[in-house]
């Protein structure tokens, strides 16, 4: 262990911070400036549509986790199934997208929006009305290229690169 | 002394005599409140300099939400430690305790006084200047003692006796690069080392000054030596059972140190208030922030050392290069000849070079490992 | 007078600054050097083995993300792998070309943090740790672009992908595999030759080559200490034989020769990536697989170079829907049997830094 090169590295060590003192940081102040998610981003929660549904818990049998509940009544005037509940427990949702891939009639979404912290236990638990999709809640692109096509473009910190060549 | 006192820059500003209306007493008022106003606002400076710096060069920014630009961080770091809970062991020594962050903080404050902002301007012009702040600066490491053995805990008793034996061995090294300079400039006054540097003693002892910025970073406990209170070590230092106002009082006594060293390395080696065309205080303040600039840029980019290699770095690398440099300043002194200042920068730079090449190779760090 | 002495216990916690995870070690200490070290885990055991059989085939490979959470995609390949040996299904060219392509964005990512990490448990104050982690997020955003996520991925399917590649994703990463061998450069002077990393370093921990191979180790702990052994070249899987890389190895097996490695590797990473990215073709991205997967009887063991070491996956099918044994064999547990040997007569400050450099995380300890 002998104390080799002479300081050499140690100097070639300092050229190299001294440099970014004069670089631009690549943080961003976070509430004022957001930087764009994918159009692909698997968000916190869940959107249904209850007009395309037909109550087949495709999505509940795919869940690793069993977070989805579907009840289902006999509608035999129109010869499909009434869902009568259609809960997703938000808290247990891993937010993997098995149930998007899994759907046959392309009736559940994910979530494009990910700042979705509650204050109690008991609003994650969310049924029915409340997964429609709505100015708040959109829907983003994930399994579906239609609505990524949509949707804003994603910011990439390799942009930054391309600009300072 | 080979060095001329340089050309008279007396008439660019006006000195504050120590003969006032009050005579004494006036001038001990006035500057005691100089002194305390000075570290206390420097450190609070120097807290927000290290921060932002550091956080550059890392690519991000630094705290900039309190305050415009966030310079008020320092205050509300102040604030939130004033409003912690004061926790204290209830085994530990409780006077020992108390008085710990005392001890650790004033002998800092009190190496000002011999530290001069201007021609003349410092509180006591005494004639042992450069003695008297060694003398004081050692007190410091007996507040961290107390510190951890008033703890009553196993590892910050460790810590503090780590510290305490690194703080001793780089006290050697440190005073005898000290000596380089006083041979220059043929005082102990630190007044007069500074009256005499035409040209600044960098040039002259380049290195004495390695020396004594190597030792005196590792006396302050700064990184690349700062393993006494490093986080990702296992013992968490000797200031781990100290809450509120008292850890306050030991964070303000390690920037006040690293104030301390970076001044007195501003006035030895920098020519302390020398300069054209500003007023000299503002020459110290800026001096002095550069030093500290130099010491937040090499703990950004340096790892830390172990505690054997520390001192091995301090008895077998820096001590003998002390001793080496106080031979070939006293040798200079005496036989060099007149009116060859630059010539004589020249040689020490080469001596400097040789020394440092030869020592590597021949310097071995620390043990390897330990047949069990 | 002889000072007596005893050996003392030290408790080295489940939490402290420098873990990488939830690990415990008690070592015995005498004075400063270590005399005995017994490591404790478990801390973070989820049950993933058993879980897996109750989920279905692709219902696993949201687990799977969770073992090695760092290099999810590579955990992801070696289960798909071995499924297919199982079920005989044959993958798409296009899919194989990607596949290759996100394994070795996956080994850069991770080897990032790996080095990131381990000059950080030496000392450096987060500076390289902080600018590893900005390379590191170029990386990521080309993650979220394909699959949506930052970091549990869950985008390789049995048969392929269920998406394709999304029009941006090419260019951009055709910029970061021009624009990263300036910053592998750029670290690589920052401390690479710094002295104090050398004495800390150097010969420090030293693996010798006959116990790393006796207690099965793999990856760049193996190769570090100068055994020229490489899944991708020894056992070649997906479409690895078409490319050209060279495999690093170190000579002592110090810390210092495995952080050498982990940046050659990288460096290696970037010469696959490139003739990838020509060379990659149209087509389907998946082949045709049922949705409810049975696989006939029998068992498989397929294997990858995963960025820690040799990731396996042993699969037991008894033709029902869920896997009847999923075994997984984790890179990181085998390489931390040899903490203790490398530990014994170094120092406190030796022992972390020499864990952070084996590289491990907790999740495919513990699984």
């Amino acid at each position: 262990m002998k104390f080799e090169r002479y300081g050499k590295g140690i100097a070639k060590g300092l050229t190299v911070t001294i440099r970014y003192l004069f670089r631009h940081p690549i943080t961003t102040q976070y509430p004022e400036q957001r930087l764009t998610t994918s159009r692909r981003i698997r968000g916190n929660e869940l959107i249904w549509d209850n007009v395309k549904c037909t109550g087949c818990a495709t999505c509940a049998k795919a869940c690793p986790q069993g977070a989805i509940l579907i009840v289902t009544a006999v509608n035999p005037m129109e010869n499909r199934y009434a869902v009568e509940k259609y809960e997703v427990d938000t808290g247990y949702c891993i937010q993997c997208g098995l149930c998007v891939e899994a759907c046959p009639y392309q009736a559940i979404y994910m979530g494009y929006a990910y700042e979705r912290a509650k204050y109690r236990r008991g609003e994650l638990v969310q049924a029915d009305e409340m997964l429609l999709t709505s100015e708040e809640r959109q829907r983003s692109g994930y399994m579906y290229p239609d609505i990524a096509a949509g949707l804003p473009e994603q910011t990439l910190l390799i942009d930054r690169d391309k600009v300072e060549e | 002394m080979i060095t001329s006192p340089g050309p008279d820059l007396s008439q660019y500003w006006s000195t504050l005599a120590p003969d006032w209306p009050g005579g004494f007493w006036w001038h001990w008022l006035v500057f005691s409140v100089i002194i305390i106003a000075f570290v206390l606002l420097l450190v609070m400076g120097f807290v927000y300099i290290e921060r932002r710096s550091m956080a550059r060069m890392q690519v991000r920014l630094g705290p900039n939400r309190t305050g415009p630009f966030g310079l008020l961080q320092p205050v509300a770091d102040a604030v939130k430690l004033l409003l912690k809970e004061d926790i204290v062991p209830n085994t530990a020594d409780k006077l020992v305790h108390f008085l710990a962050p005392i001890v650790a903080l004033t002998p800092v404050i009190m190496v000002f006084a011999v530290v001069p902002f201007g021609d003349g301007a410092l509180l006591s012009d005494l004639n042992v200047g450069i003695l008297y702040v060694v003398a004081v600066a050692s007190v410091a490491s007996v507040g961290i003692f107390m510190a951890g053995w008033g703890s009553n805990n196993k590892y910050s008793l460790l810590g503090a006796m780590r510290d305490v034996a690194a703080v001793v061995s780089y006290e050697i090294p440190l005073v005898l690069s000290i000596i380089g300079v006083v041979l220059m400039a043929g005082s102990l006054s630190l007044n007069q080392i500074v009256q005499a540097q035409g040209i600044p003693f960098i040039l002259f002892q380049p290195l004495g000054f390695l020396i004594f910025f190597i030792a005196g970073c590792a006396e302050i406990n700064r990184s690349p030596f700062d393993l006494m209170e490093a986080d990702s070590e296992l013992t968490a230092g000797f200031h781990t059972e100290y809450s509120g106002m008292k850890f306050a009082l030991f964070y303000l006594a390690e920037y006040g140190e690293a104030l301390a060293l970076s001044s007195i390395i501003a006035t030895i080696f920098l020519g302390g208030w020398r300069g054209p065309l500003l007023p000299p205080w503002l020459w110290f303040v800026l001096k002095v922030i550069i030093v500290f600039f130099v010491m937040v840029w090499t703990r950004t980019t340096f790892p830390r050392a172990r505690i054997d290699q520390l001192m091995a770095l301090a008895w077998k690398f820096l001590l003998p290069l002390a001793l080496i440099n106080i031979l070939i300043t006293a040798v200079e002194v005496l036989a060099w000849p007149e009116g060859l200042p630059w010539g004589l920068i020249f040689v020490n730079i080469a001596i400097m070079a040789v020394l440092v090449v030869l020592w590597s190779r021949k310097f071995k760090l620390g043990w390897g490992r330990v047949e069990v | 007078m002889v000072l007596k002495t005893e050996p003392f216990v030290l408790n080295i916690g489940p939490v402290h600054p420098s873990t990488h995870g939830v690990f415990r070690m008690r070592a015995t200490l005498d004075g400063e050097v270590i005399v005995d070290l017994e490591p404790v885990f478990g801390y973070l055991h989820r049950g993933i083995e058993k879980l897996a059989e109750e989920r279905t085939y692709t219902g696993v490979i949201p687990l799977t993300d969770r073992l090695d959470y760092l290099a999810s995609m590579s955990n992801n390949l070696a289960y798909v792998l071995a499924v297919e040996k199982l079920a005989d299904i044959a993958v798409p060219e296009r899919a194989q070309y990607i596949r290759v392509i996100l394994a070795e964005l996956q080994r850069l990512a991770s080897h990032l943090i790996a080095v990131g990490s381990f000059l950080n448990d030496c000392g450096a104050f987060f500076t390289p740790f902080l600018y590893m982690f900005r390379e590191r997020e170029k990386i990521i955003d080309l993650f979220e672009m394909l699959s949506g996520q930052r970091l549990l991925y869950n985008y390789m399917r049995v048969g392929g992908f269920n998406q394709d590649l999304p029009d941006e994703f090419l260019p951009a990463l055709r910029i970061l595999v021009k624009s990263m061998p300036g910053y592998v450069d750029e670290y690589d002077r920052l401390l690479a030759e710094n002295e104090i990393l050398l004495a800390r370093a150097k010969g420090v921990g030293i693996l010798p080559r006959d116990l790393a191979i006796s207690i099965g180790a793999s990856g760049p702990v193996l190769r570090a200490s100068g055994v020229k052994w490489d899944i991708r070249k020894a056992d070649p899987y997906s479409i690895y034989d078409r490319f050209e890389f060279d495999i690093p190895t170190g000579t002592v097996g110090d810390c210092y020769d495995r952080y050498r490695v982990r940046i050659e590797e990288m460096r290696q990473s970037l010469r696959i990536l490139k003739p990838a990215l020509e060379q990659i073709p149209g087509g389907p991205v998946k082949s045709p697989v049922p949705h409810y997967l049975h696989p006939p009887a029998g068992e498989a063991y397929a294997r990858i170079e995963a960025p820690k070491g040799e990731l396996g996956f042993y699969l037991v099918s008894d033709t029902s829907i869920a896997p009847y044994r999923c075994h997984i064999r984790a890179p990181s547990l085998i390489n931390l049997t040899a903490l203790r040997d490398m530990a014994i007569g170094w120092k406190i400050q030796d022992l972390i830094i020499i864990f952070g450099s084996i590289d491990i995380t907790m999740g495919e300890v513990d699984r």
